[in-house]
């Protein structure tokens, strides 16, 4: 089995599991299925020779992003009964919504595809490997590094400050 | 790949899969001896001489008992939490490098299923996802004492993470590398890790305490609150598995301490030695140093009382990660000094 076919089924899983995500009713199969589609992601990442990535990526969504919406959806106990009934701006507002949306994205890819056949050229780069990634990380990139760092302390305080300000109404 | 290379693999991934699960079995056995011991009793001995065939009595009689599935519960998600428990537990295994290159046959065996350059990251991985098994499986038994199990547990185990990979952290900025290959290579001879991070080791045993759901932290399942906990309504070989893969990553987590702290299959010494004796020998020290850490668990368990939830958080999040960034910080400064960066 060559590379390319491993490429396509795994392409074609990814964006199954992704769509299913969509369509599945019930909210805790949405997220487990969620779940799925990062590790088939992370299968990706390793693939193209990104396993730094590819580990981080599992850690952090699949671990533990994922298991504090579990957690949320498991305490609300969300039936198709209680789903609110939408009405019908609303739903062709959300259409027209992720219309836009995919039209961006499908112009995003046009100019990804020549960087895709790039990348594939140097399949043996080794920038996903990690000693190159913190290199490139610290070197290059460290301006953007360094500030998403602030944004993270940013919204921890936020959480914090939200959760504190609901102790002081009930006491 | 060669033939000849697929084939050893095959071989060392089998032995692997038996040594566990052999292991795990007989954890079983020996934490009941070890209970009896400490309670002043004399623990299974029925089943062959001194009890040693308790084991596959118990996993006899877990087969032969009814497969039942609840009418409430989601039925796939029912069977699934059991399997993805045992598999997350059983995957971690296959990174641990068991000792040096053992020479058969004229060919170099490796005795570690697959050397990968982020092999820490990779069982930090497994166990963040470990939590699954235990959230799919106690929410789809449809039973709230389930749920509760589920859900302390999976809090629990991602307060403790954080503590865990600040630890791991240190350890890697001591060695320099993410493989767990190279760390054990760092800490040559008697030059453990213990002896430069005491306090990284002893939050990092703390939190595998946490991590593998054992006493005095198995709050998930509290049979004082909350009857069984997250496998309430299980039965059979489900019950079986989800049993059977808390003393499965009971065994991988003991062998990742001896990697990361206690030198893995070095030994004081060891350089008198070489070739085969040396990887046997390496052997012999791996699994001497994992089988302490398996007893140091028992003798944890049946001698400290189970704590109180909020305990348990106030201790995960307002101890042990502040201690652990500080010490991360420290050892980042002596490295800083040692490599002369302020002078």
């Amino acid at each position: 089995m060559s590379l390319e076919t491993i490429t396509t089924i795994l392409g074609g899983l990814t964006i199954g599991a992704a769509l299913m995500v969509v369509i599945s009713r019930h909210p805790v199969r949405s997220v487990l299925y969620l779940v799925l589609t990062f590790f088939l992601i992370s299968s990706n990442y390793i693939l193209m020779n990104a396993q730094f990535l590819a580990v981080v990526n599992i850690i952090v969504y699949a671990g533990a992003i994922m298991v504090l919406f579990l957690f949320v959806l498991m305490l609300l106990n969300l039936d198709k009964d209680s789903e609110p009934k939408t009405h019908i701006l609303v739903k062709i507002a959300s259409v027209v919504a992720g219309g836009i949306l995919f039209t961006v994205l499908i112009a995003a890819l046009k100019d990804g595809i020549a960087l895709g056949e790039a990348a594939a050229a140097s399949a043996q780069n080794n920038e996903g490997l990690v000693q190159n990634l913190g290199q490139l990380l610290f070197s290059k990139y460290v301006l953007p590094f360094e500030v998403s760092s602030v944004l993270f302390i940013a919204s921890m305080v936020g959480a914090v400050l939200l959760a504190k300000r609901e102790k002081q109404v009930i006491d | 790949m060669e033939i000849s290379e697929l084939i050893e693999k095959l071989a060392l991934i089998v032995a692997l899969f038996g040594v566990t699960l052999g292991i795990a079995a007989y954890a079983t056995y020996f934490e009941r001896k070890v209970a009896a011991w400490f309670q002043d009793r004399i623990g299974p001995d029925r089943a062959g001489p001194f009890g040693i065939l308790q084991p596959l009595a118990d996993g006899g009689k877990l087969f032969f008992k009814e497969d039942f599935i609840p009418a409430a519960a989601e039925k796939w998600l029912f069977i699934m939490g059991p399997g993805i428990a045992m598999f997350t537990a059983l995957m971690t295994g296959s990174v641990i490098p068991w000792s040096t290159d053992l020479v058969l046959f004229g060919q170099t065996v490796a005795l570690q299923v697959a050397d990968i350059n982020i092999g820490i990251l990779f069982i930090m991985g497994f166990l963040s996802i470990g939590v699954y098994g235990i959230m799919i499986g106690g929410w789809a038994s449809n039973n709230k004492f389930s749920l509760y199990g589920a859900i302390r547990a999976s809090s629990q185990m991602i307060s403790y993470e954080l503590a865990m990979g600040i630890c791991v952290i240190t350890i890697v900025m001591m060695s320099g590398s993410l493989s767990l290959r190279d760390i054990v290579n760092a800490q040559h001879g008697m030059n453990w890790n213990v002896f430069y991070q005491p306090l990284a080791f002893v939050i990092f045993f703390i939190c595998s305490l946490a991590e593998t759901n054992r006493a005095p932290f198995d709050l998930a399942e509290c049979e004082s609150e909350l009857i069984g906990g997250y496998h309430t309504e299980y039965g059979s070989m489900k019950m079986g598995f989800y049993l059977f893969a808390e003393y499965v990553s009971l065994f991988t987590s003991s062998a990742v301490i001896s990697v990361l702290f206690f030198g893995g299959f070095n030994f004081p010494g060891m350089d008198n030695f070489d070739g085969n004796t040396l990887a046997i020998l390496g052997i012999v020290a791996m699994f001497t140093k994992t089988f302490f850490f398996i007893f140091v668990f028992f003798w944890i368990r049946w001698t400290i009382p189970r704590f109180r939830f909020d305990q348990l958080m106030h201790l995960g999040w307002k101890s042990l990660i502040p201690i652990s960034i500080i010490n991360m910080l420290i050892t980042g400064l002596v490295i800083a000094f040692n490599e002369g960066w302020f002078k």
